[in-house]
């Protein structure tokens, strides 16, 4: 053995699919630091359900890769408990639907410890949730509930569309000293992307236009990103510029690029696949009207799914915001 | 004489309950306490005094504080009179590593673990949502107002001290165990359940300490339960101990000896303090409107103070310091009663200083809103 090869640099770079770089990011935050744990129902030995948490098991053993009881809200509640102690646990939720049993931990106390604390203690807990449809699968496995925790003070959440971020968001959501709610979108986890390991690019909460257009601006977050830029494409053989924007953040948002962005085409369309009522696209849609009412030309509109629970998957193509119904929303503003 | 209200099953004070202390204060182990003894043997008549003292002084605090309450001072008073002996005697079983975790009874858990009662006040004023900073008051942990949302924390906790190896080293004087107070209602939760279910799985140094004041503001401990709440405990694979609760020297006992074998390794177990809760469940509730009459005769007359008087007059314990006592707990009623009206109310910066540990721009942004607004204001009215 040379000494060139025991000393070889490790790759700048790689093309994984997103569940790989997730887990990429989460063997690279526990080697950084001992405190970082992982908690969930069977991300030991099997690694999840999707796989994300494979190998860290083998790697660093049951004290730092816990398969907990079945119970969501017994892992929210450790979790704040061995927070308290030091701890910087992430823990793994199975599917976006079984959220809720640990809701109220989340909530009423994850949310909350710090300021209850006056600021003594801080909650650096991240609550990894794979969302959104896509998949096929049934009831309870393709929910989208991002605006619940979005809505709630003292929790940020965020979702990254592409195996870089994803690499690097699971990272820095872990060094945050405040919660962390992050989406993962399911439906993303196997299509490949180029992942840079020398540098992040992009900070944990800003959003990023991700290509750049004059008609109409699109925004969303997750899986929808590859729905907008699929819109993109096809909006440009009808000689429509469609400028894409990456969320990456929802709770805060950045408005700065949205904003920005608005100023240029006047046209607003936020998409996602939560219901519309009181959604985030709600929120964006009020927010942008108030900063930016002289630049636009027409109202924002937003494509959701419908306000009802998701569907049986046979159908959920048809509830699903598609690149089709997004260009029928473009449509839709270009005609004011 | 069943313990227990309405249609429940009849229980009394009898073997397997732990005590150490008839009712009419005469030492009188039951047959389950033997086990128990060589803790309570660790006491000297100096602990005696300090558990009397503290259970009379919290007893005057108390109804300080309910005064208080009806003099408008403090939104809210939460009694802890009855359950003075189950409170103390556990108490005096933590050492200074240990952590507690209470819901928002424990007054005199917390007196006994440092804190100053003013501090207890300072949330049911309205002036802050905690109080107080725990590892600086004895790991007294801050009241949850949620039930049982605690038991996991103090779980956690309790597994983040096996990991940190700060438990079941063999030494007594530095492993680590955590007491997590909880009660009757709060049994029913989820969340006392999943504690449960954790702690045995991972063998945590824990000790719940559940106070069966057998009333959840107006429903009977029977709506909880149809089996004594200690026997639940094997269901989830753990010792649990049923323990006269009015009876300090019991509670301390038993208390002790779970506390040792979680810090020694031994994993966690319950104990179901029988108790009452004398008082309201807090100043806005009216137990006259579903308690039977009798039913609070028969605890008034097991009070834990006057049972454990009796004891140490019969040690010879002299009246002169029964007296001092008194008079201790009248002072120390009135200087809280006079700190806490000079509890004065945070800036309004609170509303968001502490929300988040990093910058919010959504919060920095409504907080200089907000003080441009009201600062608008200054010197407008002339």
């Amino acid at each position: 053995m040379t000494m060139q090869e025991t000393t070889a640099a490790a790759p700048t770079s790689a093309n994984l699919p997103m569940a790989k770089a997730l887990n990429a990011g989460l063997r690279q935050a526990m080697l950084n630091d001992p405190k970082v744990l992982m908690m969930g129902e069977d991300i030991g030995p099997l690694g999840g359900v999707f796989r994300v948490t494979e190998g860290l098991h083998a790697e660093f053993g049951e004290k730092r890769v816990l398969d907990t009881p079945l119970a969501e809200s017994g892992i929210i509640g450790t979790a704040i408990g061995l927070a308290m102690r030091g701890y910087r646990p992430v823990c793994e939720i199975q599917f976006d639907g079984f959220v809720f049993p640990g809701f109220d931990q989340i909530t009423s106390q994850l949310a909350r410890m710090r300021n209850r604390h006056e600021g003594g203690l801080t909650m650096p807990v991240v609550v990894r949730i794979p969302y959104g449809g896509h998949i096929g699968s049934i009831e309870h496995h393709q929910e989208s509930p991002e605006a619940y925790f979005a809505h709630t003070p003292g929790l940020r959440v965020v979702s990254p569309s592409n195996p870089h971020d994803a690499y690097w968001m699971m990272q820095e959501a872990i060094a945050s000293n405040d919660p962390v709610i992050f989406f993962e979108p399911k439906s993303r986890y196997w299509p490949k992307g180029e992942v840079d390991f020398t540098a992040a690019g992009t900070p944990l909460h800003a959003s990023r236009v991700v290509r750049t257009g004059t008609s109409v601006t699109v925004v969303g977050h997750g899986a929808m990103v590859s729905v907008l830029l699929q819109a993109a494409d096809l909006a440009a053989a009808e000689g429509i510029s469609l400028e894409v924007i990456d969320l990456r953040s929802i709770s805060p948002i950045d408005y700065t690029p949205i904003l920005e962005s608005v100023h240029k085409t006047g046209h607003l369309v936020v998409a996602q696949e939560a219901a519309g009522f009181v959604s985030v696209g709600s929120e964006i849609a009020a927010t942008v009207t108030e900063r930016a009412f002289y630049s636009l030309e027409a109202p924002v509109l937003r494509v959701s799914g419908f306000d009802t629970p998701f569907p049986p998957a046979a159908v959920e193509t048809h509830f699903l915001p598609s690149p089709d119904r997004v260009l029928e929303a473009v449509d839709r503003s270009l005609a004011y | 004489m069943p313990v227990t209200s309405n249609d429940a099953p009849v229980r009394t004070l009898t073997s397997p309950t732990v005590q150490l202390l008839s009712t009419d204060g005469t030492f009188s182990p039951s047959e389950s306490a033997a086990e128990f003894l060589p803790y309570f043997e660790r006491l000297t008549e100096a602990d005696y005094r300090k558990f009397y003292r503290d259970m009379v002084v919290v007893r005057k605090f108390d109804t300080e504080a309910a005064n208080l309450q009806r003099q408008g001072q403090l939104a809210l008073w939460v009694p802890s009179h009855g359950q003075e002996a189950a409170q103390v005697g556990s108490a005096y079983a933590t050492r200074a590593q240990d952590h507690v975790f209470p819901s928002y009874r424990e007054h005199v858990v917390g007196m006994i673990r440092g804190l100053d009662m003013v501090d207890i006040l300072r949330m049911l004023r309205g002036v802050t949502l905690g109080g107080w900073t725990p590892e600086e008051h004895g790991n007294f942990h801050l009241y949850t107002l949620v039930l049982a949302s605690q038991t996991l924390h103090a779980t956690g906790y309790a597994m983040g001290m096996q990991l940190d190896g700060a438990t079941a080293t063999g030494n007594p004087d530095t492993d680590a165990a955590v007491i997590v107070y909880y009660g009757d209602g709060a049994s029913s939760q989820g969340d006392a359940n999943e504690a449960l279910v954790f702690a045995a799985s991972y063998q945590t140094p824990q000790v719940f300490f559940m106070q069966n004041n057998h009333w959840a503001i107006s429903v009977p401990v029977s709506r909880q339960s149809r089996t004594p709440l200690y026997l639940r405990a094997g269901g989830f694979g753990m010792p649990g101990i049923q323990v006269d609760g009015n009876d300090v020297l019991a509670s301390y006992a038993v208390t002790a000896k779970a506390m040792d074998d979680a810090r020694a390794g031994h994993g966690p177990s319950l104990i179901e303090a029988l108790t009452y809760r004398v008082g309201a469940h807090t100043t806005a509730d009216d137990p006259t409107k579903y308690r039977d009459p009798d039913e609070l005769a028969y605890w008034v007359a097991r009070d834990p103070i006057v049972r454990f008087r009796s004891y140490l007059k019969g040690l010879g314990v002299e009246q002169e310091f029964l007296d001092s006592v008194d008079e201790e707990a009248a002072d120390h009623a009135a200087d809280v009663r006079r700190r806490a009206l000079e509890i004065t109310s945070p800036d309004r910066s609170v509303i968001f200083d502490n929300v988040y540990a990093e910058p919010h721009p959504l919060v920095v942004e409504q907080k200089a809103w907000l003080d441009a607004y009201e600062t608008s204001f200054d010197g407008s009215e002339s």
